[in-house]
């Protein structure tokens, strides 16, 4: 069977090129419906240049991460917060 | 919440040390990469080849065992006219070296010290980190009550075979066949539906945490199943697969 997309957990591998913990368990709330999802929930299109994040309510792009050669992009527009899981300060 | 100890992530450097064919298509790979940091059951690691041009492509696999020291291993399905897989399960040879890094992810993960019972639902390939959170169970002598169930095509694409069949106190393990069943058990070849989920899981009284992996038509099946069933969707979480398993 082929998809077109596959899931949030794969942005897993170039956000850890960024963040210094994983961010594929945060709290997404998008920004098109307002919906919360994890960000390994989150569907990814790996085939437009970079890897763009869709929300699975509504289809709005939440999150995109382009990895050139020697910076990445991030656009975080689609995303109104993200709640990150940290250790107890 | 999965801290990397490392920091950021780096690319190393690890070496094939055994390979262990599941079947005739998939293969188990053994690496050994000096300064892996460790990694809980349901992780996944990338894998980056590049060609003699300079050409790199990179996929994401999930780690098929818990963490034992600088040794990790995934089992990898050969994809045919894929870029990476054919590579990975016909050419690549014990000693040869590749870049790898991680652990990467930590949401589709099963820690040890959770006791509440556990729901496996695998479709195909998706089985590798739901095997890894079985034998991170079996590794920490963990008595948290475990059920799998597993969704093949025929017998013959059953990984991790002998395993699964040996007997294990407090994990049941069902084999759904979807296009042939062994010669020797009556029963249909059946796609999962709510018969067996109901007759095979834990009831959703039970609360169980849930892990689902698999192409994606099988995890958004399976995961319509449990919440039909009563389970708390935010006890399901889903791993699905898409195009680039190639």
């Amino acid at each position: 069977m082929t998809e077109l997309f596959e899931d949030g957990n794969v942005l897993a591998g170039p956000a850890g090129e960024i963040f210094a913990v994983d961010i594929t368990g945060a709290t997404t709330r998008c920004v098109g419906c307002g919906r919360a999802d994890v960000v390994a929930a989150l569907r990814v299109y790996p085939h437009a240049p970079g890897l763009v994040a869709r929300c699975p309510g509504c289809d709005a792009v939440v999150v995109k991460l382009v990895r050139g050669p020697d910076a990445a992009w991030l656009d975080l527009t689609g995303t109104s917060s993200l709640r990150i899981p940290l250790p107890e300060a | 919440m999965v801290q990397r100890p490392g920091g950021r992530l780096a690319w190393r450097v690890g070496r094939l040390a055994e390979i262990h064919d599941e079947t005739p298509t998939a293969r188990t790979l053994v690496l050994d990469v000096p300064g892996w940091p460790g990694h809980a059951a349901g992780q996944h690691v990338d894998v980056r080849l590049t060609a003699d041009d300079g050409y790199r492509a990179t996929r994401t696999y999930s780690l098929a065992t818990p963490a034992d020291g600088e040794r990790v291993a995934i089992t990898v399905q050969r994809v045919p006219g894929g870029e990476v897989s054919p590579y990975l399960t016909e050419v690549f040879g014990v000693g040869d070296p590749v870049e790898v890094r991680g652990p990467v992810g930590g949401w589709f993960v099963w820690r040890p010290t959770a006791a509440d019972p556990v729901l496996l639902l695998a479709g195909g390939a998706g089985i590798v980190p739901l095997m890894a959170m079985i034998r991170a169970r079996r590794q920490a002598g963990s008595r948290a009550p475990f059920k799998l169930i597993y969704s093949v095509r025929t017998p013959e694409d059953v990984y991790y075979a002998g395993e699964l069949r040996r007997p294990e106190a407090g994990l049941d393990v069902t084999v759904v066949h979807t296009r042939k069943g062994p010669v020797d058990r009556p029963g249909e070849p059946h796609r999962i539906g709510v018969a067996d989920v109901n007759t095979a899981g834990w009831p959703a009284e039970f609360s169980p945490q849930c892990f689902v992996c698999g192409p994606t038509g099988f995890v958004e099946t399976v995961a319509n199943i449990l919440v039909a069933l009563g389970h708390d969707p935010r006890r399901v979480k889903t791993e699905r697969f898409g195009p680039s398993g190639s």
